[in-house]
């Protein structure tokens, strides 16, 4: 006799749902708070003030950078902060989770960089009924909750980073442009940012197919193989992230293809270390440690009753091996 | 001497019988994985130049290593009708700890690797002993490996990834090319290898016919005198070491170990064991039909890429051909 097991159905259920996401991006995981930095005196009408940020993610460097940037601004002004953040950049439910125990304990305020732009806006009225201001950061969120938004303007780097390389290839060539996400909004605007004034300005530059590598280091170098081997006039590729970069280095180097022009976005060591001996040309730097700081100094206003910007710039900067040690690049990056 | 085999001993002729037509018919599955798999490349070689390429081959055999690993060492797990969910953010842990072992602690080269592997065996006894002696159930029991291990990997790494740029000939491991004269990167030797020796264990020792046993009938296998818990346990262990395997692999071929990555590999590695004829249900199945399955699903990977298709319907493509593997495969089961 053969006894049933209904474990394995479910298993297979799951895994087999799953595996169609699962070959190309992370499913979702569960809560995970990071580190909580916290200093003295600094008050608010006797409590003492206390800034919840919620990133994307708390893995990834650059979040690493805007934490160090908000810690020491709260240690500076005497407030203190949570960092936390879902486990994969990818996990929406999970961030609004998070959002929603973060309301719960009441802070200050609360600070958020929304993985889903639309999207978000609802969680948000939690944090308007509690009467905590929101302040966004990284990217904009389609509600007019937050009092501002402390952002790179990821359009304009990612223009700036396709300027850049037309004047590098002599505005013509094939170009490919390995970019990490399609629903999150800096994915969306640096791709836009890039494909739009190659399109507009480099009319001797033809672009290839975007492709997408959901931040995993090992498809982007698998795909800029393939990319590689299906496009023989390939000249230069534009990463649009750090993990994306690192990813079209190994893709590069595994295919032994010479001469491409590589142009980045972020840093990281692996990412510097390539800018200065010059396989990567350039790359685009973001300030995650002024925007850290911007968080802080802008919550403490609004908690003053100062008024903000709708829209705080936090700035982008290219980089190359030429500049790359200059003390007004060196502090925006990060290893 | 060879052990007897389990089934000749135990089961009565007609059960016997049902063994072999068993037999037959998970080999049949593997036949059409191949099919499947050939197909596939025939297709695309028709319509693509650039896919048939030597460089492109060995691009679609090296984009299988670490997934084939995993999937060659879950095999054994899902034989005996268990799950291992850990494998993705085990092999983070893993990857994280020779960074450890090689880069922080300078331990040289071999010792290093043996260290990993090690704890790759440790995470696969966590989840043996949760399994055999606390009676949590596989999927639950490695579910929560799957995050314990997540969360250490980034602690342990403290987020950020460690380089491997200082420890001399671990990148070789992966990208070097032993063979002389022929352009094969040694990670698919690594494949290749962990593939024969695995299909041995699986086919040829004990561990791998009372892995099957088990995965058949526990209770029979229990009856005949199997301690179960203790070869489940084995198994358990046996297989962690894979998933330090692929941790080795990984990081090797990226030059760092990355606290990120992994999750959602587990997924894949399930897949691909599944797409190669190995029933969830576990007592049959067969290495070669692993690797057929890593096989299929990155050869779609980077055929579909070729061919420009869109990467939002490459997903869509990969999906219909698990579903449909699977599907086929029933239908022919009721039928038979």
């Amino acid at each position: 006799m053969r006894k049933r097991r209904a474990l394995p159905v479910l298993i297979g259920a799951i895994a087999l749902a799953t595996a169609m996401a699962g070959c190309s991006s992370s499913p979702g995981g569960s809560s995970a708070d990071s580190t909580a930095q916290s200093s003295q005196s600094g008050t608010d009408n006797g409590k003492k003030v206390d800034i919840a940020i919620i990133a994307k993610g708390y893995q990834n460097q650059y979040w690493v950078a805007v934490k160090n940037g908000a810690e020491q601004e709260a240690k500076k002004q005497g407030v203190s902060i949570t960092f936390s953040g879902p486990q994969t950049e990818n996990d929406v439910e999970q961030q609004a989770e998070i959002f929603k125990s973060e309301v719960a304990r009441h802070p200050s305020a609360i600070a958020v960089a929304a993985l889903d732009s639309k999207g978000f806006g609802k969680q948000l009225e939690l944090a308007k009924a509690a009467n905590i201001p929101v302040i966004a950061f990284n990217n904009s969120i389609e509600s007019d909750i937050p009092v501002t938004t402390a952002s790179t303007d990821n359009k304009a780097a990612a223009a700036a980073a396709a300027e850049h390389m037309a004047k590098l290839l002599g505005n013509k060539g094939v170009v490919g442009v390995m970019a990490y996400s399609q629903t999150s909004e800096s994915g969306i605007a640096r791709r836009d940012g890039f494909v739009e004034w190659m399109k507009q300005n480099a009319p001797g530059i033809r672009l290839l197919p975007v492709v997408y590598d959901d931040s995993d280091l090992q498809k982007a170098a698998d795909l800029t193989k393939a990319m590689i081997a299906s496009t023989p006039d390939l000249t230069a590729i534009f990463a649009a992230n750090e993990v994306s970069a690192l990813g079209v280095l190994r893709g590069v180097k595994e295919s032994g293809k010479t001469g491409l022009t590589l142009v980045g976005f972020d840093s990281g060591k692996a990412q510097k270390d390539a800018v200065r001996s010059g396989v990567i040309a350039g790359s685009i730097t973001q300030n995650p440690v002024g925007m850290g700081a911007q968080i802080v100094k802008s919550a403490l206003a609004i908690l003053k009753g100062e008024s903000q910007p709708p829209v705080i710039d936090t700035g982008f900067q290219w980089y190359d091996k030429t500049n790359i040690d200059d003390p007004s690049i060196a502090p925006l990056l990060y290893d | 001497m060879r052990a007897p085999t389990l089934a000749t001993l135990t089961l009565p002729p007609q059960k016997l019988a049902d063994r072999i037509i068993a037999t037959a018919k998970s080999r049949l599955r593997q036949v059409m994985a191949f099919a499947a798999l050939l197909a596939i490349y025939a297709f695309f070689a028709a319509i693509s130049d650039d896919f048939t390429t030597y460089n492109n081959l060995i691009s679609i055999l090296f984009s299988t290593v670490v997934v084939g690993i995993l999937a060659i060492g879950t095999t054994f797990v899902i034989v005996t009708a268990g799950i291992d969910l850990s494998l993705g953010t085990g092999m983070t842990l893993c990857a994280v700890m020779a960074g450890k072992i090689m880069v922080d602690w300078h331990v040289p080269l071999i010792p290093g690797l043996i260290l990993t592997l090690a704890v790759g065996a440790i995470i696969g006894a966590i989840n043996g002993i949760n399994i055999t002696i606390l009676h949590v159930p596989p999927f639950i029991a490695t579910l929560a490996m799957m995050l314990v291990a997540e969360g250490l990997a980034l602690v342990i790494s403290h987020s950020a990834p460690i380089y491997f740029d200082k420890v001399s000939g671990f990148e070789d491991i992966s990208t070097g090319e032993i063979l002389p004269g022929v352009s094969l990167p040694n990670a698919v030797l690594v494949l290749i290898g962990v593939a024969v020796v695995s299909s041995i264990v699986l086919n040829r020792t004990i561990l791998g016919r009372y892995a099957l046993a088990i995965g058949s009938n526990e209770q029979a296998a229990s009856r005949t005198g199997v301690n179960v818990r203790k070869w489940l346990l084995t198994i358990y262990i046996f297989a962690g070491m894979f998933i330090a395997l692929a941790a080795i692999m990984v990081t090797a071929r990226l030059g760092s170990a990355q606290p990120a990555l992994g999750l959602g590999y587990e997924l894949q590695a399930i897949a691909a064991v599944v797409i190669g004829g190995t029933s969830l249900f576990g007592g049959t199945g067969t290495i070669l039909g692993t690797v057929i399955g890593g096989l299929i699903m990155s050869t779609l990977t980077n055929g579909l890429q070729i061919v420009s298709v869109q990467q939002e319907w490459q997903q869509v493509v990969l999906g219909i051909i698990i579903v449909a593997s699977v599907y086929v495969d029933n239908l022919r089961r009721r039928r038979a």
